[in-house]
């Protein structure tokens, strides 16, 4: 007779897994849409965040949590190059997307943004645009021409931000008459027009009221399975609700965010590894 | 307050000119604006030459004001080396502090030989089947008025549409970024149409500035009464009119003066009302707000 299986070591250990892929409930091998290597980001020779490295699985939400000032929207933002205007800011490291290096040298990082898609904090359409026009504008950005293709793009994006119903009779419509968690959600299906691999959201539900943010959040939940989602957020209920893993980042002495601890959101939350994640959690600072 | 001092400002110069202007009309009719001889002599008064002359060199400068302040205005705000915008930005608004008669004095001397022995010569071979180019080169003209009010009116175009142009929110700019746009296209399909109001005022403050720029039309169009048959011909405009007759007029010919004047005052603010129509329709259909929960 064997031991009954009562501890998630053991059921691991009895399928040939490793106790932390039971607990996040995924298969090995699971792949990896995203992987971060040693990422450091400097402005002006000043590191705001230093030596990250972790993975972003397909078919998840990964969220970055951690207070103000440890860099989670600074990182982000170097997932998709976004730092690139900025003279002072470098970014050293590894950033794979896929089998891309995202700051390779034969990389373009209008081709790279195409794939790896973002969400900001205000809700920021194009206010001269239509809602049409601004679903498709990415699709536009990138050359689609074909009115049959642009409509077909605006129709299913709309519906997978869950906005479709409620705007399909006014597509002609400036985007600026929607309300801010329509705003928000337009964005989304701006974003998933282009069919990105990756969708970086930051603090996506910051500007919104309790109602709109919990559709972007029930939103977030169907997108997965669509598109790998990386999640900047400061609240860390939404944490719990929306992610599958997650990355706490945390301000040193010398003011510069690094990563603490990187888990499946279950464990960071119940019994996270590092002291300091469970202070953060318990609210003893932050 | 300051708005009614304004209103009352603007109902006084209109008072003043009809005053002056109405013996014309009891006299002449209304006919006279569009007459097209001019020989006070004779007393001919027909003001249409000059009202032509005033549109044609209005819309030289500003159809050559329009693409070029743009550019270098977009240029100034996003595209020039960061070191260098700044300089150039105050040269820019230098310019703008030139009075207009040195503006005249050196088209006269500087840019009317230049014209006579390079420009018109070089346009007229590869544009001279258009029609608009015959006639001897000469220099003066009403090309080089167009020319002359053209960078007359470009340093005003260019601080005004670069300070709009800058003021087109970034998280625009980022959100046409993160689809993948091109900085090309950022600028052509995000920042332009972001800032339309704000250029379409450039674009009325330099119409206004062209239709009634005295000293320096008078200096290099070569004040002609006759409607030009060519863009290198001398020709007149409203203004260039008045300042180089009042002097000598008298009778029933300052009358038309006034009478002139007064159009040119009616049409300003014509194209200011029609701008701010314009403005007030762009804003109602949501696209000048951004709005934000």
């Amino acid at each position: 007779m064997t031991e009954p299986l009562t501890t998630p070591a053991h059921i691991a250990q009895s399928i040939g897994l490793t106790t932390e892929e039971v607990f996040v409930g995924h298969h090995a091998g699971a792949a990896k849409a995203m992987r971060l290597e040693n990422v450091t980001v400097t402005f002006g020779g000043r590191a705001a965040v230093r030596g990250v490295t972790f993975d972003a699985y397909q078919r998840e939400v990964t969220a970055l949590i951690g207070p103000s000032g440890s860099g989670k929207t600074t990182l982000l933002r170097a997932l998709n190059r976004m730092h690139d205007t900025v003279r002072s800011a470098a970014v050293t490291g590894t950033v794979m997307l896929g089998d891309t290096d995202v700051y390779g040298r034969s990389t373009d990082p209008t081709l790279l943004r195409s794939r790896v898609g973002m969400v900001f904090q205000r809700p920021n359409p194009f206010p001269t645009m239509s809602i049409y026009e601004n679903a498709v504008a990415g699709l536009r950005f990138n050359g689609v021409r074909k009115k049959s293709l642009l409509d077909e793009a605006a129709e299913s994006s709309l519906v997978a931000a869950a906005l479709w119903d409620s705007v399909r009779d006014r597509l002609k419509v400036h985007a600026s008459t929607l309300s801010g968690g329509e705003q928000q959600r337009l964005c989304i299906a701006r974003a998933l027009a282009v069919e990105p691999e990756v969708l970086l959201m930051d603090e996506p539900t910051s500007a919104l009221d309790p109602i709109a943010t919990k559709r972007i959040e029930e939103l977030i939940g169907e997108l997965k399975d669509r598109v790998t989602i990386i999640i900047v957020t400061h609240n860390m209920q939404q944490a719990m609700r929306v992610s599958d893993r997650c990355a706490f980042l945390l301000m040193g002495e010398d003011r510069t965010g690094e990563l603490i601890e990187f888990n499946s959101t279950s464990k960071l939350f119940s019994e996270p590894d590092d002291p300091r994640t469970l202070d953060y959690i318990n609210g003893r600072f932050g | 307050m300051a708005g009614g001092i304004f209103a009352v400002l603007l109902i006084a110069f209109v008072v003043a000119m009809a005053t002056q202007a109405v013996p014309a009309f009891s006299k002449l009719g209304v006919s006279f604006l569009w007459g097209s001889n001019w020989d006070p002599a004779h007393n001919h008064f027909g003001v249409l030459p000059f009202a032509v002359g005033t549109i044609e060199t209005t819309v030289i400068a500003v159809a050559l004001a329009v693409p070029i302040g743009l550019g270098t205005a977009l240029a100034l705000a996003y595209l020039a080396p960061r070191r260098l915008r700044a300089p150039l930005s105050t040269a820019v608004e230098l310019l703008a502090a030139v009075p207009s008669v040195v503006y005249g004095l050196w088209g006269l001397v500087a840019v009317a030989p230049l014209f006579r022995t390079t420009v018109e010569p070089q346009l007229t071979s590869v544009l001279g089947w258009t029609g608009l180019l015959g006639g001897p080169n000469q220099g003066v003209g009403l090309l080089l008025a167009g020319v002359i009010l053209f960078i007359m009116v470009l340093p005003t175009m260019v601080a005004i549409s670069r300070d709009v142009l800058a003021a087109v929110p970034h998280d625009q700019v980022e959100g046409a970024m993160a689809l993948g746009a091109t900085r090309w296209q950022v600028l052509r399909k995000v920042i332009v149409p972001g800032a339309r109001v704000g250029l379409l005022g450039a674009f009325t403050l330099a119409t206004g500035r062209a239709l009634g720029e005295t000293v320096a039309v008078a200096l290099v169009i070569g004040n002609s009464a006759h409607l030009a048959p060519s863009l290198k011909a001398n020709a007149g405009t409203i203004p260039s009119l008045i300042v180089s007759s009042f002097g000598e007029a008298s009778g029933t010919q300052l009358n038309v003066l006034f009478a002139a004047a007064l159009v040119l005052l009616v049409v300003g603010i014509g194209v200011n009302a029609l701008a701010r129509v314009f403005v007030r329709s762009v804003k109602r259909s949501g696209a000048a707000s951004v709005t934000v929960a």
